[in-house]
Parts: structure tokens; C-alpha cells; sequence
């Protein structure tokens, strides 16, 4: 007796402690995404441990990341363009140095690099030299070009991504978060009514042998794992849209919120499935004693019972599309322009991350870039969350 | 919240439990009983059997696991990072390396060239695979870590442009491929082709193909934003394709009848070269670039075996037949 007892008191505590520590992983794993996406602003954007110098004589000295983006594709051929002298704008890189001087003149093991760049530099008046700051041994007295700090506002209105462009890295999230909303929205809005009309179907319809065979049907759906959708994405749907719609490109938004919704289908179907058939049978037949039809019923009084349990499924099929990375990355084609329609190639947030992680050096500006990127997506989750819990339980209070 | 979801305004199982507790409550003092919890997980089975073969079950598995790793403690082991390119032949390689070196074991991991590189850098690899030349800020990082690195060439790669087979398109210049890939050329007519618009498809950026493709074809230009980035090369050559007015570039040993390579010229249209085998040997055909595994100096001793496997006459043909070209 005493014995179980204590066993007892023992299992309480080693639920409570599980409990304990589980939220507090939780939290901790969301407080480290967001210590590592909010350090991303305010850093430079040139990428880290590298640097810019110019010519005593160029008065230019700070520059917007897009600007030097431009600069190095080679969009601007004169200083004066940027604010500077009429000379032509010449570039160089590390590689360069090492093909313009001997091996004489850059060491052995390059260690006189510094004296390399103060040459350029004192004989071009247009050079700008891009170099590993760790590679010049004595840096002093070469004029450096700076960039403008990235702010949260050029993080998320900016237009354009170009993380690994050279020297700088360009981080505009805008297409990236349209791409994502665009993709996750569609997908939930052509998957709701089927997954609703699925669910209603084989909890109240259906024949109960019927359902035996398809609900464990529809959840096998959900363990398929989603490469294999991509891969069905990229074989069997973009070609269809993509001759459907006479298009160019197959790779599209449409093709991503298809694959997307066809996803999401097992999630929603299976929880308001789950959400209709728990409903106590006094409440259906309630309102079937009171002479309302059986599609009365179900719209009228089953639904807003189930509305609680309808969200949920709408808040988990919701997260499933949001998150959803390697179907996505398969179909929706991955060019990081605004989104002009379903018809056009999109970027989505997961995506990005997923494909872009490989690259990125640990601690490094594209890395911090890539985790800011994960907390929008926290932020959007959440917030869609909160807005159909409290729409579901404002209908409630009704 | 949470508990809301899946059971919304049912309140019975929590009642079912409740009777079902007190249920055994009223018995508990005419014979002793299972600790809660233990009650609540096995209802109807006999605790002690239960636990029994659940012992029983522990025991095999620990048995089995300590079993494997006393196996694995005699061998040695390595692991391979990096270029996607790279990853058929090392995979192959390290097959049939192991196939005759029992003791040995090869981890084979794909993610990209600079995946590899920097893995290197951090410990977390023996061998980093790459399909583009070590950077210049790489080899001083690497310096800085302390590491005395060694690269080795295994094998020779081809990059083929490819095209639509329905695409009229033969052949395109560098300049011409500079354009169609910044951005600046967007339609086929601009090139020689019928009207109609130029789909882009490259590889993500984590890929050393990117790279090499940036570096001696673009001139160190940035792609254009609206550039397709497939996730694997298998992906550009589906798109490809079934995409009429596609465009890609992926490492020789992929062609399929499905998708046309097309010939370049990097002496602006003078002489054009087909991506063939014999032209990449004789260095004709511009868009080759060699494949190198990199590795510490230090740990060469252990690496040995394998590497003169690669570059024996056994290892080569692997790469002939990888459709990479060999070194010899």
C-alpha cells in the first residue's frame, strides 16, 4: 500500500518535471530563434570579416547595400554616378590581387596583401578593392568604403533577396513573406471546403463500412512523407497547369497551393471528422425530433457545435501549409520576385531556409538573415492562430 | 485550449475516468495493486507479464545495440561532405571500397560544395568534396583554423547548357548565356530562336555548379531575381524537359534524351564545341571544371587507402562510368 503510494507520488513528480521541461525547451528554443533573428539588424551588410577600400582621393563613403549590389554587377561605370569624381569605377577582388602580383610581390602565403591593395589603391583612383579584412596584415591607412546598417524596415519591405551576392549580401523579405501568405492561403481556401465536405460526409453520410475503408485511407494520406508529393507536384501538376494555362512555366504559386492543399486535405478531414462524430447523438437527435432535415442539422447545429473543434483542424492544416518546405521547394520554382499572381514562380519563407542553410557559415550574416526570416514565420503562424481561435470563440459567446 | 480541440464540450471520458477510479479505489483493499499509472496504461492485461516482456524486450535491444557497437569500434570509419556533383561517384566509390575493406566504414553526405568546405573547417567531415576551386578567403580561413590542407583532383566534370528538345536553338556564345542568365536577354528570338519567353532554371546557391556557373560563365555577374532555383539537378532536367522554352545548365553525367545540349563558344562565336565527351577531354569544350576531395594533411594516413582507390585504374573506370571524365 505504502508503496504504491510513493510509486504514485513518484510518477507525479516525473509527469510535473516533464511538464516543466518541455515548455521551458519550448521557450528557450523560441527565445534563441528570436536572439538570433533580431542580432541580423542593425549589423553592416558587407559580409562579415570582409571589406571595401577605396582611394584616398574618392570622396565617396557610404553606401546602401543596394547601391554596392549594383556596383559589383557592374551597373554603374563612373564614381560620379555615386556621388564621387568622374573616374571610372575599376574592381578588384582577392582572386584578382592574386592574378595581377607575383607570388614575389603577395608572399608566399600571401601575407603582404596589404601592400598589394595599397598600390591598386594609390596608382587607380577609381579602385574599389574587396578583400578578406583578415588577409591584409596592417590594414591602417586605406580608406574604407562603408555600407549602411540594415534596418528592420529595409528587412522587411525590401524587394529584393540576394543573400550570397558578392560583396554584399542583399536581404529584402517582402517577396519571400507575399510568396509565403499567397501560396499558404490559397492552399487553405481550395482545401476548406473539400476537407469540410469530406468530413461531413464520413462522420454523418457515409455507411459505416465505407468509412471503415476510407478514413484510415485518408490518414495514410498524411504520412506520406511530402518529398513524394513534390515529387508529384513537379511529374503530374506543374505540367498540367502549365499546358492547362498555356503557360511558360509550369513552376508556379497555383502549382504550390495545389500540392499545398491536396496536403493539408488529411489534416483537416481527420480532426473535424473527429470534431463532428464527438458531438453527443442527444444533440443531433434533438434537432432531428424537432423536424429539421438531416442538412438542416448538420449546418445549423453539428457545424457550430464543432466549430472549436473546426478550427483547430483549419489553425493544424493552416500550420502544415505555412511550414510545409520540400513539397514547396519542388513546385513553386524558387525566384525571389514580388508575387504578380497564382500564374507566376514564388519564393516561400521555408523554402528559402531549407535551400539557403547549406551555404550559410555558422553565425555569419546570412545565417542570422535566414533565422530573422524563421522568426516572420513564427509570427505569422502565430498570429493566424490567435485570429481563428478568437473568431471561433467570439462565434461561440454568440 | 489544447484539450478543447479534439474533444470540444465532452466532459464524458473525464467522467469515465473519475468512476473508473473510484471503482478501484473501493477493491484496493482486497488484493494489492499495480501502481497507478501502470493500472491506467495495461487495464486489462497482467501487469506482471506485461512488465516481463517488456524487460525481456529492453534487454534484447540493449544486447543488440552493444553488439553493434562493439562491431563498429574495430573499424574505421570516415565521412565524405559536400558537392552534390560529387555525390554519385563518391557514393560509388565508397561502395566498392567497402566492398573490399570490411573494416571500413564511409558516410557519404550531400548539401553542396561549400557545405563541405565548411565542415571541413569545423571538424565535422575527413573528406570535403568540391566541384569549384577553394576560394581565396576559404584557403585563409582554413589557414586560420590551423588545418594543412590537401586537394586532390579525382575526377573531370563538363557542364552541359541544356534546352527544350523542341527548342530551335544549336548554340549560344558566352555573352549570349551572360545575358540570358542576368537577366538581361529574356527572349528566345533575341538569340536566334523563335519568339518565345526564356525560362531560366539554376541551382540553389548552396550548389558548387551555382557557383562555377557564376564565376566562368557569367563573369562573377549576380543571376537574375527571376531565375527558377531548383533543389537538385534531377529537378532541372524534369523541368527542363516539359517546360518548351527552358533553359539549365547540369553536369554532363545527367544529360537524358529528355533535354538538347547545346554547343558554346567562348571566343565570341569563332568556334562552337558540343559538350562531348572528346571535346572535354582534349579541353575544346570551355564549361569543364575539375572535381577535387580536400582533406586535412594530417589525417592522410587513414585516408589513404581510399584515396588510391579513387585514382587507381579500378576507381577511374568508376568515374567513366559516373560519366565524369578520369584524371589519367
Amino acid at each position: 500500500m505504502i508503496m504504491n503510494r510513493k510509486v504514485e507520488k513518484g510518477f507525479e513528480v516525473l509527469i510535473r518535471t516533464c511538464g516543466y521541461f518541455t515548455s521551458l525547451v519550448v521557450v528557450l528554443i523560441i527565445l534563441f530563434l528570436f536572439k538570433e533573428g533580431i542580432s541580423f539588424i542593425g549589423d553592416s551588410p558587407i559580409e562579415e570579416g570582409y571589406a571595401l577600400y577605396l582611394s584616398d582621393e574618392n570622396p565617396v563613403g557610404t553606401l546602401s547595400e543596394d547601391q554596392i549590389k549594383d556596383l559589383f554587377d557592374g551597373k554603374y561605370k563612373l564614381w560620379s554616378e555615386l556621388g564621387g569624381k568622374s573616374d571610372s569605377i575599376r574592381i578588384f577582388s582577392l582572386d584578382d590581387l592574386t592574378e595581377i602580383f607575383s607570388e614575389e610581390e603577395t608572399g608566399k602565403d600571401l601575407e603582404h596583401l596589404d601592400r598589394c591593395t595599397r598600390k591598386l589603391t594609390d596608382s587607380i583612383p577609381g579602385a574599389l578593392v574587396f578583400v578578406l579584412e583578415a588577409a591584409l596584415s596592417d590594414p591602417s591607412g586605406l580608406k574604407k568604403l562603408n555600407a549602411k546598417p540594415i534596418t528592420l524596415s529595409s528587412f522587411l519591405t525590401g524587394q529584393q533577396w540576394f543573400p550570397t551576392a558578392k560583396p554584399v549580401g542583399v536581404y529584402g523579405s517582402l517577396p519571400l513573406f507575399l510568396g509565403t501568405l499567397l501560396v499558404s492561403i490559397m492552399a487553405i481556401l481550395m482545401a476548406l471546403p473539400f476537407g469540410l465536405a469530406g468530413a461531413i460526409y464520413l462522420a454523418e453520410i457515409a455507411d459505416k463500412r465505407i468509412r471503415n475503408i476510407l478514413k484510415p485511407l485518408i490518414e495514410l494520406l498524411s504520412g506520406i512523407p511530402s518529398v513524394v508529393y513534390g515529387f508529384f507536384g513537379l511529374v503530374v501538376i506543374v505540367p498540367w497547369i502549365q499546358e492547362g494555362l498555356g503557360l511558360a512555366v509550369g513552376e508556379t504559386a497555383l502549382a504550390g497551393s495545389i500540392v499545398l492543399a491536396i496536403m493539408a486535405l488529411p489534416t483537416i478531414i481527420t480532426v473535424s471528422e473527429d470534431a463532428i462524430r464527438t458531438i453527443p447523438s442527444d444533440v443531433r437527435q434533438a434537432s432531428l425530433a424537432l423536424g429539421a432535415s438531416q442538412w438542416q442539422t448538420i449546418v445549423r447545429v453539428l457545424l457550430p457545435y464543432a466549430s472549436s473543434g473546426i478550427s483547430a483542424a483549419i489553425i493544424l492544416g493552416i500550420g502544415r501549409a505555412m511550414g510545409e518546405t520540400m513539397a514547396v521547394l519542388m513546385v513553386t520554382g524558387n525566384a525571389a520576385v514580388m508575387p504578380h499572381g497564382l500564374t507566376h514562380p514564388i519564393r516561400t519563407i521555408p523554402a528559402t531556409i531549407a535551400a539557403e542553410l547549406g551555404e550559410a557559415s555558422f553565425g555569419g550574416l546570412h545565417f542570422k538573415a535566414l533565422f530573422a526570416l524563421g522568426c516572420i514565420l513564427f509570427l505569422i503562424t502565430f498570429v493566424t492562430n490567435y485570429l481563428v481561435d478568437s473568431f471561433s470563440a467570439g462565434k461561440k459567446s454568440k | 485550449m489544447v484539450k478543447n480541440y479534439l474533444c470540444p464540450k465532452s466532459e464524458a471520458p473525464l467522467v469515465a475516468i473519475k468512476t473508473n477510479i473510484q471503482h478501484i479505489d473501493s477493491q484496493e483493499f482486497t488484493k494489492p495493486q499495480p501502481p497507478f499509472l501502470l493500472r491506467h496504461l495495461f487495464p486489462k492485461l497482467k501487469i506482471l507479464k506485461e512488465m516481463k516482456t517488456i524487460l525481456k524486450l529492453l534487454v534484447f535491444s540493449l544486447t543488440l545495440i552493444s553488439c553493434g557497437g562493439s562491431k563498429s569500434s574495430q573499424s574505421t570509419s570516415m565521412t565524405i561532405k559536400g558537392s552534390d556533383t560529387v555525390l554519385p561517384l563518391a557514393q560509388k566509390t565508397a561502395e566498392s571500397f567497402m566492398g573490399q575493406h570490411k573494416e571500413t566504414a564511409i558516410t557519404v553526405v550531400g548539401g553542396g560544395s561549400g557545405t563541405g568546405i565548411t565542415a571541413l573547417m569545423d571538424g565535422n567531415t575527413d573528406i570535403a568534396m568540391s566541384s569549384r576551386d577553394l576560394k581565396a578567403e576559404e584557403k585563409i580561413k582554413l589557414k586560420e583554423k590551423g588545418l594543412d590542407i590537401e586537394v586532390l583532383t579525382i575526377g573531370i566534370d563538363a557542364l552541359a547548357v541544356v534546352v527544350n528538345p523542341e527548342n530551335k536553338v544549336q548554340k549560344l556564345t558566352r555573352e549570349q548565356l551572360e545575358g540570358i542568365f542576368t537577366g538581361s536577354i529574356n527572349n528566345w528570338s533575341e538569340v536566334g530562336g523563335e519568339s518565345m519567353e526564356i525560362v531560366v532554371y539554376s541551382r540553389e546557391n548552396s550548389s558548387g555548379t551555382y557557383e562555377f556557373f557564376k564565376e566562368h560563365v557569367m563573369d562573377k555577374k549576380n543571376y537574375s531575381s527571376k531565375v527558377l532555383n531548383m533543389p537538385a539537378t534531377g529537378a532541372i532536367v524534369q523541368s527542363v524537359s516539359q517546360t518548351k522554352g527552358a533553359i539549365g545548365y547540369i553536369g554532363m553525367a545527367y544529360v537524358t534524351p529528355e533535354v538538347r545540349t547545346l554547343d558554346v563558344s567562348y571566343d565570341s562565336g569563332a568556334n562552337f564545341y558540343a559538350p562531348s565527351f572528346e571535346n572535354a577531354m582534349n579541353k575544346t569544350y570551355p564549361i569543364s571544371r575539375p572535381l577535387y576531395y580536400i582533406f586535412d594533411n594530417s589525417k592522410k594516413d587513414n585516408l589513404k587507402p581510399y584515396l588510391d582507390f579513387c585514382l587507381s585504374s579500378e576507381g577511374q573506370a568508376l568515374v567513366k562510368e559516373i560519366g565524369f571524365l578520369p584524371v589519367q
